[in-house]
């Protein structure tokens, strides 16, 4: 069996364009759709470093949460609008990436996830004690995404969770195709030669530091897009948005998926919240499962699923 | 005002202490395994569980010495049944297992011991201030930073001067040509967890008498020791040592001068670190 690529694609898109249409039918909500297609982007957006540049983050919870806060600060607090609040997000998100950056990026290996993890706690522990300003561990509450004005038309993101849906869709698609661009450009290769062998890569003049900090704020940017989108959709946002935790379940999204697939950490972010979700309204000790999910993921499907069915293909 | 700075310092110097020892155990891991323990959190709290469940049947002194190395065979087991299979993989899958591993012994804890603070009872000549001017002196306290002591210099006495802790020292540094001359591996990088997570489970019994006992305990105690190991130098034992208590009397210091300010400045000295020198204090060059 050949695993046709572009039918893969059209399959895909194809189920998250209709996918406010048979959720319901499948038992599910509308939601949960949503947050499939955020988490997605924030896995994809990790993949971009972690798949494709080889380089292990283990602290992008606090770019996704800076995005989160600066959203649901500037709406709250500046300008009700919720393209300005977006930007301000990502501005926060890319720029705190941007400064740490040059820090860590001479680091390899599990020193690099190590200080990625510590300094991702720096901006939970602010979150948690800015208390004037974040609200500390009660979060940022008492604001609302605003309805979108194109001038000629409305669209109500607040009030109809499926023009949300495809709103928080068409900032996934504009995002996975600039990212799916970037990997197909001179830079993309070049991250995927450093990946594979950083010595040669190094000696054919390619300055492998600076790269690796450009793929780590690139990737930064989008997880701090699918943050904003996150506080967004909850209205709301508190600092377990930008705890440890929270990176753990992106980097096992990508892993579950397939780390080596474009496609692969939207198949395990869809899986993973499709089974928080079950499990967490079954038993109360849904942090067991998830633990256990993380082992035994680990242990046996350490490619993840498009790996799995990438190799059967080719065998 | 010195008092303050005095009693600070000092309580600096016992959170230090803490954030030492349970860097130890992540540290001798790291080194050996490549295996950075996100569960050594976990293990920390069922040494504390288990030596407040230990008590009314052996009383604190047996709780204190039973319970860690109740811990370290817990530690042992896990390393044999699930940590060996990753040797030699990306790191990345060990510390997703490990995470998981955090969130299970996490929610283990609190299904088996609730999720309630526990009272946790040290005996009463150890609670008692031991000056009424230095009244932050309680036996405790002093006796913590004593014991503390005594491990961290027995356990530079076993890496240094016993087989184990030599072999152990030089598989840190090249495993392979160590495996070559002999050595059994798979025993040496197991007996080195469980000497790392015995560290924990006697972090874990102590830490209980001061913070209170509940599931989350390690949370706060396992972000430090990753600081302490950054800023003390990746692969050196005693950069970690050193890591730990700066960064617990820099922090103790903070207090004084700016409270808020307290936990931030560990962040700081860490960012200065890996500006000034991204190897650490006493770390060695071109490690990673």
């Amino acid at each position: 069996m050949k695993f046709d690529k572009r039918a893969g694609d059209v399959l895909i898109w194809a189920l998250l364009l209709t996918a406010p249409f048979w959720l319901p039918l499948a038992g599910s909500y509308v939601e949960l759709g949503t947050r499939v297609v955020i988490y997605a982007l924030a896995a994809m957006a990790l993949n971009f470093l972690l798949g494709y540049t080889g380089v292990l983050s283990f602290g992008h919870a606090a770019y996704f949460g800076l995005g989160a806060y600066g959203t649901a600060l500037t709406i709250k607090y500046l300008v009700p609008s919720t393209p300005v609040g977006m930007l301000a997000g990502i501005v926060l998100g890319t720029v705190a990436a941007a400064i740490i950056g040059p820090m860590i990026v001479r680091l390899r290996g599990v020193y690099f996830a190590m200080c990625t993890i510590a300094f991702g706690q720096v901006f939970y522990f602010i979150a948690f004690q800015w208390f004037s300003l974040t609200g500390g561990d009660d979060g940022v509450s008492a604001w609302h995404r605003e309805p979108l004005n194109f001038g000629f038309a409305t669209l109500d993101i607040l009030n109809s969770n499926k023009a949300f849906y495809y709103f928080v869709l068409a900032v996934f698609a504009v995002s996975a195709a600039a990212m799916a661009f970037l990997l197909r450009s001179p830079f993309g290769r070049t991250l995927l030669a450093i990946r594979e062998n950083e010595r040669r890569a190094r000696f054919l003049g390619i300055p492998v530091d600076q790269h690796i900090w450009m793929s780590w704020v690139v990737s930064c940017f989008f997880v701090s897009i699918a943050g904003t989108l996150f506080s967004l959709m909850n209205d709301f946002v508190d600092p377990r948005a930008l705890r440890w935790d929270q990176s753990g379940n992106f980097v096992i999204m990508a892993v579950l998926g397939g780390m080596r697939s474009f496609w692969g950490p939207l198949i395990g972010a869809a899986i993973f919240l499709v089974l928080q979700d079950y499990i967490s309204s079954e038993t109360q000790n849904w942090m067991s499962f998830i633990g256990l999910f993380f082992v035994l993921v680990v242990l046996f499907f350490p490619r993840g699923v498009l790996g799995i069915i990438r190799r059967k293909a080719t065998t | 005002m010195t008092q303050l700075l005095l009693f600070n310092v000092f309580n600096g110097l016992i959170i230090g202490a803490f954030y030492a020892l349970m860097a130890l155990g992540l540290s001798l891991i790291l080194n050996l395994s490549g295996v950075i323990n996100f569960a050594h959190g976990g293990f920390l709290a069922i040494g504390g569980y288990l030596a407040y469940s230990l008590i009314p049947y052996v009383g604190f002194w047996g709780a204190l010495v039973a319970s860690p190395f109740l811990v370290a065979f817990i530690g042992i087991a896990v390393e044999r049944v699930l940590i060996r299979r990753l040797y030699g993989r990306d790191p990345l899958y060990s510390l997703l297992l490990t995470f998981g591993l955090a969130f299970m012994i996490e929610d283990g804890t609190r299904f088996i011991w609730g999720a309630q603070s526990l009272p946790y009872q040290i005996p009463s000549w150890l609670s008692r201030p031991l000056s009424l001017q230095f009244f932050f002196l309680t036996g405790y306290r002093v006796f913590m930073v004593l014991l503390v002591t005594a491990v961290v210099a027995a356990l530079f006495v076993i890496l240094n001067y016993t087989r184990l802790g030599i072999r152990i020292r030089a598989g840190t540094l090249d495993l392979e040509t160590v495996a070559v001359l002999g050595v059994n591996t798979r025993v040496l990088r197991n007996l080195n967890f469980g000497l790392g997570i015995y560290l924990a489970g006697l972090a874990g019994v102590l830490a209980v008498g001061m913070l209170g006992l509940q599931p989350t305990i390690g949370d706060n105690l396992i972000m430090p020791s990753f600081i302490a190991i950054i800023v003390g130098g990746l692969g050196s034992l005693p950069g970690t040592l050193v890591g730990g208590i700066l960064i617990g009397v820099v922090s103790g210091v903070t207090t004084v001068f700016l409270p808020a300010a307290s936990e931030a400045v560990m962040y700081v000295m860490m960012a200065a670190v890996l500006i000034v020198r991204p190897r650490g204090l006493l770390g060695e060059e071109g490690r990673f």
